[in-house]
């Protein structure tokens, strides 16, 4: 059925006379050089993300002055910035051992975002699900290891399903609901909402350029021109819009990776 | 045929399904940033970081220790600084002691000194007195006897009657003297 949507849209959006928003069509990409199917578009961007992360760090890191300049110091800001406000609150004593991998995490999410508004790249990696999925999966084997690996393999259930202190008839509603809370839903939410709000945002982002494209320049008109207008502006504020939730997004993943590696560490309470 | 063509395009059309090229992509990418950054970016400026805060802390303790130097070096200054003065004040006053005594000392000798000059002075002009009393004693008796023998004309060889008629006369003198005066 989604295939009759995109190929409805397809036709009337390029076509007919109709405006049609974007839809799903928006994620379906062809191979760059015809002929090798995986190299897409979100393919490339993925590994030039890479590129441009390890380069980034590289520059700033691979031989650190005592009294930061330049790139050192900008990336010294972020470096800061994740390990003050996503993994000491979370890790506590442990964050130093953890910084390589959220730093990575964070600068990697976050980069992949930033590709949704790089004027005429314009294509957010992490809408396609499968980076995300990439990322929470990786988070999930390590909690799981690192939860047995320090707390038992049974005290990790234990921990996580009957935390202490609480009325024994309660155990029989919350060890379920926190078994599928922390072994199913965590990390499906963790990749879903990444993946979810730059999925939204590019649709949002193409909507408002194709309003402004459509009414002002393929059909003009005295009644439509405004409305196109309305769609320029609009655009604009919510690529601003966007590259804050592109940060934030970043941010809370790398927050989430945390959180679980924290509670991995040491038993909740 | 026809249901695996469509099946092809529903995954390819479905957002939550993960193709798996872009799986694999994403691994890859995955695992060079976290090696390159995670493994061996990251504890360089991590090392970097600690150095920095020992250098800053380093630097803050060496002030410190400057700054505590200086006090105690001040400290020792001022103590000496009031040790001498204390002593200077010790000195002047042994000094004003010392200068008071040996002047009371110089004037006591002076004084006993002039005292003996004085007494000395008395003693000479007493005898001076006493000689010139003698002296003229002996000149006026022996001037008046001449005199006196010149007018009477006789010669008043005897030396006891020489003497008892001077001693008369001066007796004499002493008395009308006095009865003048």
């Amino acid at each position: 059925m989604s295939t009759l949507t995109v190929l409805a849209a397809g036709t009337s959006g390029a076509d007919g006379d109709v405006f049609t928003p974007p839809g799903l069509e928006l994620f379906n990409i062809p191979p760059i050089i015809p002929g090798v199917p995986w190299f897409t578009k979100p393919v490339l961007l993925a590994l030039l993300s890479t590129l441009i992360v390890v380069v980034f760090c590289w520059s700033a890191f691979a031989k650190p002055k005592l009294v930061p300049r330049g790139v050192q110091n900008v990336a010294e800001y972020g470096y800061m910035f994740v390990r003050d406000q996503v993994a000491r609150p979370f890790l506590g004593k442990d964050t130093d051992r953890w910084m390589g991998l959220l730093l990575s995490i964070f600068l990697m999410v976050w980069v992949w975002n930033l590709m949704g508004v790089f004027p005429l790249v314009q294509f957010p990696v992490a809408s396609h699900i499968a980076f995300p999925v990439v990322l929470a999966g990786s988070i999930y084997i390590l909690k799981i290891y690192l939860g047995i690996k320090h707390q038992g393999p049974i005290g990790y259930f234990k921990n996580m399903m009957f935390p202490p202190g609480l009325p024994k008839a309660i155990y029989v509603l919350l060890a379920p609901i926190e078994f599928l809370s922390n072994l199913i839903i965590a990390p499906f939410t963790h990749a879903v909402r990444l993946f979810a709000n730059m999925f939204a945002g590019h649709i949002i982002l193409a909507f408002f350029s194709l309003v402004g494209f459509w009414f002002l320049f393929e059909k003009l008109t005295p009644l439509g021109a405004p409305l196109g207008v309305v769609g320029v502006a609009m655009t604009i504020a919510m690529t601003g819009f966007e590259m804050f939730i592109q940060f934030l997004q970043a941010f809370l993943f790398a927050m989430l990776a945390a959180m679980y590696i924290g509670n991995s560490l040491h038993a909740e309470h | 045929m026809k249901l695996a063509a469509a099946l092809l395009a529903e995954e390819a059309s479905n957002p939550l399904m993960p193709h798996t090229y872009e799986l694999v992509v994403g691994i890859f990418s995955f695992a060079v940033v976290v090696f390159f950054v995670g493994r061996i970016l990251t504890p360089r400026i991590q090392k970097t970081l600690a150095e920095r805060t020992e250098a800053i802390e380093g630097g803050i303790k060496k002030a410190e220790d400057a700054q505590a130097e200086a006090q105690a070096v001040l400290k020792q200054y001022r103590d000496q600084l009031q040790e001498a003065r204390q002593e200077a004040a010790r000195l002047r006053d042994e000094a004003r002691e010392q200068g008071a005594r040996i002047k009371a000392e110089l004037r006591e000798e002076a004084q006993v000194e002039a005292r003996r000059i004085i007494e000395a002075a008395h003693a000479q002009i007493e005898a001076d007195k006493q000689q010139a009393l003698t002296q003229l004693r002996a000149e006026i008796g022996r001037l008046s006897t001449d005199l006196a023998g010149r007018i009477v004309g006789e010669s008043l060889e005897d030396e006891a009657r020489q003497r008892r008629i001077v001693d008369r006369f001066l007796e004499e003198l002493e008395n009308s003297d006095a009865a003048v005066r």
